[in-house]
This record gives C-alpha cells, sequence and structure tokens, in this order.
C-alpha cells in the first residue's frame, strides 16, 4: 500500500485526479447536508430570484425558474455517479465473463462469442444508445439500460486479449498438468491476472459515462425534468449564452471537473496496478 | 603492450523509490591490446552493466549514478560529451549480445543493416562498396553464401547464422575492442562449440581486443586469456585464466568450480549458495607478464 | 514391468511448409525409481515427446502406457495425478497473482488431498521438504528468486504425490551455484520417496551426474540410449559423440575424455 502511494505521489498529475474524485464524490454523497438549497432538485420554482448572475447568496447563479444551480449540480453529481456505478458494474462482469471465457476457451466458444461481440460493436455507441432512447422511454433507468448495452463489448474485448495471452503462460499449463478443473483456472487463475486492467479501466470508463450520459440528456434522451442532470442543464442554458453564462457554463466545468479527474486517476492506477499499454 | 580499456574504482547506483540501489561497490579491470578478458559471474553481480558503461549506454540513464575512472584508448568515457561516447560505438568500440535473432532489425534485409553499421566508420561508402565489404566479412564468418544472407531477413535464418552475421557486423569496422554479452547461450552446444572458436580465430587474426561476459566456466576457459571473478559487484579474484582454473582461491571462485558438473561424472558436490566467504577481499593472482 | 512405456510413438504436426515429423516411432521403456534423461538439442523433440507423456498433446501413432494401462487422450483423475511436471521458466510458472502457498496447495484441493483443515499444514510441509521455510507461503512469486521459485515449481508438483515426474530443462535458467543446490535436491527426493524422474535437457554435463538412463535424440528420432556410463565412454553413434565433444569443459579429467572420446572418430 505504501508503495501504491508512492508511486501515485510521484505523479502529481494522478494525485490531482485522486482529490478532484474525492470531491466530486464527496459532493454527491453529501448534497443534501452540504446543498444552500437543497430542495431546488425538485419542482420547486422561485421566480423572485429568477436568472441571477453568481451572487453571495447563490454562489454558481440560479435558473430560469430560480433554483440554485449550485445545489442543482451537487444533485446532478449523485445522479451521474449512480449511472455510472450501475453501468459499470453489470457492463464490467458481463464483458469479463464472454471474454474470459471465449480467451481461454477458444475453439467453438471463442467463435461464437467474439462474434456477438464484434456484432455490438459494430454500431457506433452513441448511435446505438440514441437508437434505444428513441424506442424506449426516456427514464434514467432505460438511459443506464442504453449505456450498459453499448459499453460491455469493450471489457470483452479487454479481458478477452488478455486471456487469451496469458493462457500461454507456465502457470496455466502447470494448472492444465495438475488436472485443475476448467472453472478453476478460468476465474482463480487467469481473472486475477486480468483484475488490473479491468479496474483500470474501469476508473476510467467513469468519466466517459458521464459524458456519454450527458450527451444524451443534453439531447433530451436521458434523465427528464425536473430530475437534475449536468446535460440537461447545459443544454437549457446553450440558448442564453452568452448573457447568462452561469446557466452552462457551471455545469459544463462540473462535467468536465468529473470527467477529468477519474481520467487522471486511472491513469495513475495503471501505473501503480503495472498494466502494460 | 599498452592498456587499451582500464576501469578504475567504478560505481554504480540506481536511484530508486526508496533509496540508492548500489550495484557495482567499486571495481577495477583493465584489457591489455589484443587480449582476451573474460568477466565471469552469476546474475546479479554486475557483469552486464559494466559493459553498458563501457559502452556509454548507462550514462544515458537518468537514475544511474556512476563514478570512477574509464578509460579507452587513453581518453576517459564519463569525462566524454555524450555524442563523443556515441561516436565510438560501431566504430572502435562494438558489441555482440545474446540472441542474435532478436538483436538483429526484423524490418531490414542483413544487407541493410551491414552497410548502416559500415557507413558508422565512413559515411561516404557507396552501396557496391558495402556489398564487397560484407561479402568479404560474411566469408570470414565462414557462411557459404553470402550473397543470400546478404539478402535475406534476420527470421529467415538459423540461430547459428545470425550469431555469425552479428559478429560479421561487429568486427566490420575494425573495432580496437569487443564486448561479448553471453554470446551463444541462445545457441545450441554444438552451434555455440563452433561459433566460440570462430570467434577467437578471427579476433586473433584483428589483433581485437575482447570483453567477454558470462557465467558459464567452461566457455570462459576456452576462450580468455585473463579472467575477472565478479560477485555482488565485487571482483573477488583475478588472474591469467590457466592459473585461475588449476589453483582458485577465493571462497567463490572455488564454490563456482565445484558446483560445475562435469562429463567425467564426478558428482555432485555440497555447495553453499550463500556464504560470509564470499565477501572475502580480492585474490589476484598477477598478471601474465 | 516398466512404469513408463512407449511404443513407436509418433507425432506429426501439420504446417504451411508441409508436414513437421516432431517424433518420429520412439520406443523407450522407463523403470521404476530411476533417472531417465531425455538429451537434445532443439528441434530434437525433446519437449513434444514431454507433451505426450504429460497427456497434453495427442500422438499422431504409438502407445502411451503407464502402470500397465494404455494412457488415451482423456486421462482419468488418478492417472493425472501421478505424472507431473517441474517447468523450466520458474517466473512464468507461477501465477503472480497468487501466493506460493496457493499454487503448491492447487494439487491436494484437486485431488482432495488430506483433510481441508490440514491442508496449509501440508503445503508448509512441502516448502520445508525442498528446502524453503514455511512462512514462504503466504509471499508473492515475485519476492522470490528464481531459485526459490522453482524449488516452489517442485513442491507443487510433489504435492500431488506422484510416482513419475517430468523435469523440462528445471535447471537450465538457474545460476550456477543454484543450479547446484536444486540438482542435489532432486537427487536426494527421489531416493527419499522412490519416484521416477525423465530428465529433458541439452545440458550433457547435468546428465553425467544425475541419469541412470540416457536416450539421445536427434530429428525427432532416438539415436541412441544406454546407461549413462556407456553413453559417455563408449558412445555408439556419431551424433553423441559430437554431442559430449562440443561441451565446454572445465578440468584436465574432462579434457582427457574429450579428447578420447575424439580419437575413436
Amino acid at each position: 500500500m505504501i508503495r501504491a502511494f508512492r508511486i501515485l505521489a510521484a505523479n502529481p498529475l494522478s494525485m490531482v485526479g485522486v482529490i478532484l474524485v474525492a470531491l466530486v464524490v464527496l459532493a454527491a454523497i453529501f448534497a443534501p447536508w452540504i446543498a444552500p438549497f437543497p430542495t431546488h432538485n425538485g419542482s420547486v420554482v422561485d421566480f423572485a430570484f429568477a436568472n441571477r448572475a453568481p451572487s453571495a447568496r447563490n454562489w454558481m447563479g440560479t435558473d430560469l425558474v430560480g433554483r440554485d444551480i449550485f445545489s442543482r449540480i451537487l444533485y446532478a453529481y449523485q445522479i451521474s455517479l449512480v449511472l455510472g456505478v450501475v453501468v459499470l458494474a453489470i457492463a464490467a462482469p458481463v464483458g469479463t465473463i464472454f471474454g474470459l471465457l471465449a480467451g481461454y476457451l477458444g475453439g467453438w466458444t471463442e467463435s461464437i462469442l467474439m462474434r456477438i461481440v464484434d456484432v455490438f460493436l459494430s454500431i457506433p455507441p452513441l448511435v446505438l444508445a440514441i437508437a434505444m432512447m428513441g424506442v424506449l422511454e426516456p427514464t434514467l433507468t432505460n438511459a443506464m439500460l442504453a449505456v450498459t448495452v453499448m459499453w460491455w463489448p469493450w471489457y470483452a474485448r479487454l479481458v478477452y486479449a488478455i486471456a487469451r495471452s496469458e493462457r500461454e503462460e507456465g502457470y496455466v499449463l502447470a494448472a492444465e498438468v495438475i488436472g485443475a478443473p476448467t472453472s478453476h483456472i478460468a476465474f482463480r487463475e487467469i481473472l486475477p491476472n486480468c483484475l488490473p486492467a479491468i479496474i483500470t479501466k474501469m476508473t476510467l470508463d467513469m468519466g466517459f459515462v458521464i459524458i456519454i450520459a450527458s450527451s444524451l440528456s443534453f439531447l433530451g434522451l436521458g434523465v427528464q425534468p425536473p430530475t437534475p442532470d449536468l446535460g440537461s442543464m447545459v443544454a437549457e442554458g446553450a440558448r442564453y449564452l452568452p448573457d447568462s453564462w452561469w446557466l452552462t457554463v457551471f455545469p459544463g466545468l462540473a462535467i468536465l471537473i468529473a470527467v477529468f479527474g477519474f481520467n487522471l486517476m486511472g491513469d495513475g492506477l495503471r501505473e501503480v496496478l503495472g498494466v502494460d499499454e | 603492450m599498452s592498456t587499451l580499456l582500464d576501469i578504475k574504482d567504478l560505481h554504480l547506483g540506481f536511484k530508486g523509490l526508496s533509496g540508492l540501489n548500489k550495484v557495482l561497490h567499486g571495481i577495477s579491470l583493465s584489457i591489455e591490446q589484443g587480449e582476451r578478458v573474460a568477466l565471469v559471474g552469476e546474475s546479479g553481480s554486475g557483469k552486464s552493466v559494466t559493459a553498458r558503461i563501457v559502452l556509454g549506454l548507462l550514462q544515458e540513464t537518468r537514475s544511474a549514478r556512476i563514478s570512477g575512472e574509464v578509460t579507452f584508448d587513453g581518453n576517459d568515457i564519463t569525462a566524454m560529451r555524450p555524442k563523443m561516447r556515441a561516436s565510438l560505438r560501431g566504430t572502435d568500440m562494438s558489441m555482440i549480445f545474446q540472441d542474435p535473432t532478436s538483436s538483429l532489425n526484423p524490418s531490414f534485409t542483413i544487407g541493410r543493416q551491414f552497410a548502416e553499421v559500415l557507413r558508422r566508420r565512413d559515411v561516404s561508402l557507396s552501396d557496391q562498396d558495402c556489398t564487397e565489404r560484407a561479402t568479404k566479412m560474411l566469408e570470414e564468418v565462414s557462411i557459404p553464401d553470402p550473397v543470400r544472407v546478404l539478402n535475406a531477413y534476420a527470421f529467415q535464418l538459423s540461430g547459428g547464422m545470425n550469431q555469425r552475421v552479428m559478429i560479421a557486423m561487429a568486427l566490420a569496422n575494425r573495432p580496437k575492442l569487443l564486448l561479448a554479452d553471453e554470446p551463444g547461450t541462445a545457441l545450441d552446444v554444438s552451434v555455440q562449440a563452433q561459433t566460440l572458436s570462430l570467434m577467437r580465430n578471427l579476433v586473433a587474426d584483428h589483433g581485437t581486443a575482447v570483453l567477454f561476459i558470462s557465467h558459464n566456466l567452461g566457455v570462459v576457459r576456452e576462450f580468455a586469456d585473463r579472467v575477472y571473478v565478479i560477485y555482488r559487484g565485487n571482483i573477488v579474484e583475478d588472474g591469467p585464466t590457466q592459473a585461475l582454473f588449476s589453483n582458485p582461491r577465493h571462497a567463490y571462485t572455488r564454490a563456482l568450480m565445484s558446483a560445475v558438473p562435469r562429463i567425467t561424472g564426478a558428482g555432485l558436490p555440497e555447495v553453499p549458495e550463500v556464504s560470509e566467504d564470499f565477501l572475502a577481499p580480492q585474490i589476484s593472482h598477477g598478471s601474465t607478464i | 514391468m516398466s512404469l513408463l512405456s512407449l511404443k513407436h510413438l509418433t507425432k506429426t504436426f501439420e504446417s504451411a511448409a508441409g508436414p513437421v515429423h516432431a517424433v518420429r516411432d520412439v520406443s523407450l521403456d522407463v523403470a521404476q525409481g530411476e533417472c531417465l534423461a531425455i538429451v537434445g538439442e532443439s528441434g530434437s523433440g525433446k519437449t513434444t515427446l514431454a507433451n505426450m507423456i504429460l497427456g497434453i498433446l495427442g500422438q499422431t501413432s504409438g502407445e502411451v502406457i503407464f502402470n500397465g494401462s494404455l494412457l488415451s487422450a482423456k486421462r482419468t483423475p488418478d492417472q493425472r495425478r501421478n505424472i507431473q511436471l517441474v517447468q523450466q521458466n520458474p517466473l512464468s510458472s507461477l501465477n503472480p497473482k497468487r501466493s506460493v502457498g496457493a499454487s503448491v496447495r492447487l494439487g491436494l484441493d484437486t485431488y482432495r488431498i488430506g483433510e481441508k483443515a490440514e491442508r496449509w499444514q501440508t503445503v508448509e510441509n512441502a516448502l520445508e521438504a525442498v528446502g524453503l521455510p514455511a512462512e514462504m507461503r503466504k509471499r508473492a512469486p515475485a519476492a522470490l528468486s528464481g531459485g526459490q521459485r522453482q524449488r516452489v515449481g517442485i513442491a507443487r508438483a510433489l504435492a500431488c504425490e506422484p510416482e513419475l515426474l517430468v523435469l523440462d530443462e528445471p535447471t537450465s535458467a538457474l545460476d550456477v551455484l543454484v543450479q547446484a543446490r536444486v540438482l542435489r535436491l532432486l537427487n536426494e527426493l527421489r531416493a527419499e520417496r522412490g519416484l521416477t524422474y525423465v530428465f529433458i535437457t541439452h545440458d550433457l554435463a547435468v546428465v553425467r551426474n544425475i541419469a541412470d538412463r540416457v536416450a539421445v535424440f536427434q530429428n525427432g528420432q532416438l539415436v541412441e540410449s544406454g546407461t549413462t556410463e556407456q553413453i559417455f565412454t563408449q558412445p555408439k553413434d556419431k551424433y553423441t559423440r559430437n554431442l559430449i565433444g562440443a561441451v565446454p569443459v572445465v578440468d584436465l579429467d574432462e579434457m582427457a575424455l574429450r579428447d578420447k572420446l575424439a580419437e575413436t572418430t
């Protein structure tokens, strides 16, 4: 652990990443207590303070119906992180199992599984998500479903490549000669060697999932009002640039901080966990 | 006979996350013109990094901390500018490595690589000149069909063939010093024997001095005039090959000698893997003169 | 009766350049308790032969008979357990993400050897039997030296309690002093436990000091076989003689032996 910390510390950028991620996560968890206007994440209106520039009362200004933008950003972080975690919690294991079995077992299993993966990969990701959302009702759950469906094949590819190369290693041969069952070799021998890459990818992916989800809501296909969402907030405010700049700039910065943070942290993790490029 | 390579009190350490990791603790060795000297040790002894320092390769590494004198042909290598050091490589000093096939560039033909090597010494050489000289060198290493080899790629040739090609390229510019890092280890025994005998004759013909790095005592005995034994960054024993092999005095050298299995079937003696005695001070058998 | 019998074993691979005859019509017997060395240079077919003995590779034709039973492509658990492997590369042969103890324990769990609660103790005993401290079972392979890792590999193979051990260049990747210790260890273990070894190597000097019988291979064929004494003092085949003659030697007695062999060519 100490060594891990030393490596992270030696690279100042990854430390920045860790701090940013920590801020985002803490903001999301403690939103109800930190937010100056905790009710503003719902259908509250306060026209007396509508469309105000940043002030002492509202640090990031208010939106068109008078809600505090800073508070809404904190709650929006909750949505983004939940979405990211749920998507990855499903996509990563599903993809991993496909890739692991295809990579180790080879033969027909490999052909069939990887062909399925290829089919999903051949559709441009955002197009797939948009198409799905066009058919389904635009809710948070459906948005998560759409993003998960387009995300899992990348994990399959990653783990497939690693499993294929690990299967040539001496320890796999040793386990085979000993006569260990296939499930043991796949899940207890090979999988642990795939974990560093999987964990690194999941960290980096958090940032990308947030962007994709924001893009979907920007297009009106994701989370619907009044639920606060960074992408929708940017979309709403876009029309009012450059006069009411705070409507777009602060949600935009919030996205940037989250994505940047996860990216830098992911790079740092890559070094700590010793993942090859 | 004048001293070609003189290493005095060479120290090497690598700066890491947890401090300075010392690899060489002040080694000294010298090679005369035309002399064949072996540096024998196990892995982690520091023998390979010594060669890299002589070649000027390690000085570029940021984490390396080097002190001591390394004098080649009268010039101090460590004090030299990187460009000067680089110009010595491939011309006055050359090196051959353990695995010939992977040391050769897979994307270029042998002939093309040869031309690159020859042009380090003389940029003005024409393609025809290069081919002529390369062919001559390949004949010197007893390659029967030089034209075919020059047009081939490394992966198309056998390990033994590639080893000869590497020797030919290393000697093409008539270097004063050849560094050989475990040459032939990746080859079959019979091929290794042929290659070594070839190398021995060639360096004798050209008067090239050799720093031969190895862990294989048998190969060292057959090839070297003088031997330095290195253990954990210290030279523990040195002397003319004959003298050292017939009467090894340092505990580590004696351990090495008795650990090598003999084809006469003398058995497997009990040998310590580590011992306090291995850290005893250096024993010198004097020089050949 | 031999413990292991190979009868007309052949393996041919299909390649783009035509069929590759990796092993051609090899017949060999290995007696219980002996150490048979399989010697050859690269391309001699010795690794392919080992893989067929281990059951990782099926033969094109011929039979592998162990303890009187014919071994088929699908081995019974007992057959598999009785023939184990020690590999050449100590680093790659241990899973970097599992503790040393977990690797050694694999055989115990697979074959349900002993009570579950006692298996860690068995692992510790196995490590001590190869000269390693019991505490080492918790460490990662990366923290061990090459020699220590190789000993772990030996402990892992022996944990299955096999009758036959196939050793594929077990000391070739080790330093001189470490090799000497590991060879002695292998000798001692064989004597103590009545094991049978098929010892594959290119190193003739090692063969001379560890094997009872020697089988010399070239290009997939068995060139010559006999007792160690016979092969080294009166080799019949020119290839064998050349092989012995090419070994770089260290002392005067060896040089005398080499010269003597060269004379009789």
